[in-house]
């Protein structure tokens, strides 16, 4: 209303779009999946008392291992190849994960600031390999040699009836569900489970309960980044099939949001990432169809109910502190 | 002089003063006995103004006074000293007691001036501190006088004092004693906040009872005793003094040979210490805080980190000296902590998943799929037969154990370790926080286990507990043992002397 165009208008267009079938709703889920791993990656760290800041160097990573191996096995058969980079993925995101995890449990150095400088070393190091090593030679742009097709996973298009091929909503979407019951079930019934989540509420109880609580930290963060990960199989794998520089529209900080909005719980990462995907997916829409509204309305909603969100944790805070003054 | 009336506070959806009406006579050393969250502290805030009442009115030398904050209790007379001193450890004495009151012009701080009344009031009450000695240099009691003389300096005449003998040994105790007396004779009013019996009859002129926020009764204390008072307290009769029979004592079943332990500042906290608890006995460890209990506990739980450490620690004929918790817990060493929020418990957990705290990675905890995954039915079977046995209110497992009370935590603690069915027991400060009647029910169960022939090195500030407990008693001083007695004959100037070192 402030830029002058119907509000209406706009939020119908918003919603319609995320929501239509077959198309609006293959883009949004599109946009879900990463964000569903990185939200993953975020909760379950927040779990163990970490916060992983690198989920955006991790998934790049992920994808690069998953591309390298796409492009150097490319000649193994599918059934071979395609799990076979998956796993390089997880392991790619998981091994960067695991750095800030061993630096603060050998050395105590804070995994905000390590996560955040390896997201950094990532990004360059990855790229200086696409550009002189990967790409094909005489390709304008930053992105390395295409995988061996053995290693592409479906598109959903191929299953669901109606929906287009050219939808890059793919498999990789299945795993994001099947990552949300695993973290669940990781977390609340099994015993490595509770060892984090008991570290992550009280490192000096967990300790007196037998627990290491600084082999809990590389544990966790090794988990949080294998989930990051995981958006490399979506990525590279499921959609561009090359390892395109810069690929990642800052979806290992839109996990932050999406964890922190979701409560650190799976079910809530879920409908937090639907959330976020959905306007990711309206936002452009609403750009091409309103004379005066841009897709940035689209990033000042996001920023807002982040705001409520945080503001929220804030009353929480400011009544519990009221609680304890009544204790007393 | 000071007269509560009718006096009501709620917080939230808890009623924690109930119509409160309190006298207090000038001149007059006024208890105010109650268990945990009897309103006993927050009816003394409310006079000193860090609570306002919702009701109710407060009456100074019979005229009605608003007091709001505790800079209109300071200006009416009232000063407060609570049981955590509110000092800064790096400034002197006399820094301290300007704190707030600083005398001098905006720019220029008058010291002097502050020193010469601190020395007046000192010799009035002989309250005798060095004014220019550094907090950190000055031991507990000295640092009690502190908070008196900063009371005092603001011209107190009427003095709350909130568990004042909390942190000091039988002498200090009897030392502070005879300053409030002599404030007495100077015409101060004083009133106590405590829960020992033993000490309000020593002391007190007269004795308010509260209970779950409501005043129970206003007596004299020569008209009275310790058990009418506890069973005012806590609503029926009290066994003040755990039954024991004689101790049925078996073989060795901890020898701790030249144990030394350093702790976090580098320093000696254990020097070279020896002891032994045999099967079917309760050894305790009496002493004041910070003289190597800590250090000694969580040595033998497994805690300390080996390069801390130098000495032997044998378990049934096994050197254990550098296993982890968790096997020594296998091995039957259980261990109920001091600090049950920050070692004991995960407070945001609920009660089935701290039951299972330590025993979490194996059966009955963990069945299926080689010991991953939890078994919740038999968890919560395990938590909810614990809570029945060991009297666990509300009994209810699902519920957060942060919404528990310390005495209910507490419980919890204790039947998990005891669950364990250990050899030896290490419990330290068992029945700190906790209310007189389940303070006697942890006494009862501890005795029980000691029957069933189980070890047990208990270690307690509580005097009062450790004689009534032990079989035999040891007191630490400075990371040494300062001398073994026998709780049973021995008095209480005796294991005083040696918990301050003298010999």
């Amino acid at each position: 209303m402030i830029v002058g165009d119907n509000p209406i208008k706009a939020y119908g267009l918003l919603i319609g779009s995320a929501l239509s079938y077959p198309v609006g709703i293959g883009y949004t889920l599109f946009y879900t999946t990463p964000l569903i791993f990185t939200g993953l990656a975020v909760a379950v760290a927040f779990r163990c008392g970490l916060l992983n800041i690198g989920a955006e160097g991790q998934l790049y990573v992920a994808a690069f291992a998953a591309t390298w191996i796409g492009i150097s096995a490319a000649k193994l058969p599918m059934i071979l190849l395609v799990p076979i980079a998956c796993i390089f993925a997880v392991l790619g995101g998981a091994f960067w994960g695991a750095i800030p995890g061993v630096l603060k449990a050998r050395f105590g150095s804070h995994e905000v600031i390590n996560t955040i400088m390896l997201n950094f070393i990532a990004i360059s190091i990855l790229g200086y390999f696409t550009q002189y090593h990967y790409k094909t030679p005489g390709d304008p742009i930053m992105q390395t040699a295409p995988i061996g097709a053995n290693a592409h996973i479906p598109r959903l298009g191929q299953f669901i009836p109606g929906m287009p091929e050219f939808i890059p909503l793919n498999f990789a979407f299945i795993l994001a569900l099947l990552a949300c019951v695993f973290v669940y079930v990781f977390l609340w019934k099994t015993k490595f489970g509770y060892e984090i989540r008991a570290t992550g509420l009280n490192p000096t109880a967990a300790e007196y309960g037998g627990i290491a609580p600084r082999k809990q930290i590389i544990v966790a963060m090794a988990l949080s980044g294998a989930l990051a990960g995981m958006v490399g199989i979506h990525e590279v794998l499921g959609y561009r099939y090359v390892y395109y520089d810069n690929f990642s529209a800052n979806v290992g900080f839109t996990g932050i949001a999406v964890a922190l909005l979701g409560r650190n719980h799976p079910v809530g990462v879920l409908f937090a990432a639907l959330f976020f995907g959905m306007l990711e997916r309206g936002g452009i829409p609403v750009d091409a169809f309103t004379e005066k509204v841009s897709k940035d309305i689209v990033d000042i909603l996001k920023a807002l109910v982040i705001l409520f969100v945080a503001g929220e944790a804030m009353f929480q805070m400011l009544f519990s502190k009221l609680g304890v003054m009544k204790e007393q | 002089m000071l007269e509560l009336k009718n006096i009501t506070k709620r917080f939230g959806s808890v009623l924690a003063n109930d119509q409160i009406n309190i006298k207090i006579e000038k001149g007059t050393i006024h208890a105010i006995v109650g268990e945990n969250g009897a309103g006993k502290s927050t009816i003394m805030r409310i006079a000193y103004g860090f609570y306002n009442a919702d009701s109710g009115e407060i009456l100074i030398n019979g005229n009605v006074r608003d007091i709001k904050t505790p800079h209109d209790a300071i200006a009416l007379g009232i000063g407060m000293v609570h049981q955590h001193f509110m000092l800064v450890d790096t400034m002197t004495v006399v820094e301290n007691i300007v704190l707030g009151k600083e005398p001098g012009s905006q720019t220029s701080l008058d010291l002097e001036s502050a020193k010469q009344k601190i020395r007046k009031i000192s010799e009035e009450f002989k309250l005798f501190v060095n004014p220019d000695a550094v907090i950190e240099t000055l031991s507990v009691g000295q640092e009690q006088r502190v908070e008196l003389l900063k009371a005092l300096y603001r011209d107190a005449q009427l003095l709350i004092l909130d568990e004042p003998t909390a942190v000091l040994t039988p002498q200090e105790v009897e030392e502070f004693f005879a300053i409030l007396r002599s404030m007495r004779e100077q015409g101060k009013t004083i009133v106590i906040i405590t829960h020992k019996l033993d000490e309000v009859l020593a002391i007190s002129d007269n004795v308010t009872v509260m209970r779950d926020g409501k005043v129970v009764g206003n007596v004299m204390t020569k008209e009275t005793n310790a058990a009418q008072l506890a069973k005012m307290m806590v609503g029926r009769e009290v066994l003040l003094r755990v039954e024991k029979p004689d101790a049925n004592v078996g073989n060795s079943v901890l020898k701790v040979e030249n144990l030394t332990v350093i702790n976090h500042e580098q320093a000696n906290a254990l020097k070279s210490i020896s002891l032994e608890v045999k099967a079917g006995e309760i050894v305790g460890i009496a002493g004041v805080e910070g003289n190597g209990q800590t250090e000694l506990i969580e040595a033998l739980s497994g805690l300390t980190p080996a390069a801390n450490l130098s000495g032997k620690i044998v378990f049934n004929g096994q050197d254990i000296t550098k296993l982890n918790p968790r096997k020594r817990k296998e091995y039957g060493i259980a261990h109920i902590p001091e600090d049950r929020h920050k070692r004991g418990l995960v407070l945001e957990f609920d009660l089935s998943e701290n039951s299972i705290l330590g025993v979490h990675y194996r059966p009955p905890a963990a069945t299926s799929l080689g010991h991953v995954l939890l078994n919740d039915t038999a968890i919560q079977q395990r938590a909810n037969q614990i809570i029945k046995d060991f009297d666990v209110r509300p009994p209810n497992s699902a519920l957060a154990a942060k919404a528990l009370s310390g005495g209910n935590q507490q419980k919890l603690i204790i039947g998990r370790e005891f669950d364990l069915q250990p050899r030896l027991l290490l419990v330290s400060q068992p029945t700190r926080g906790v209310d007189i009647g389940a303070i006697e029910f942890i006494h009862r169960k501890l005795v029980e286990l000691r029957d069933a022939g189980c070890a047990v090195l208990l270690v307690s500030a509580e005097l009062e507990e450790v004689t009534a407990l032990a079989d035999r008693l040891l007191v630490l001083h400075e990371g040494e043992i300062a001398g073994e007695v026998d709780p049973k004959i021995a008095t209480t100037e005796e294991i005083g002397l040696l918990m301050t070192g003298g010999r």
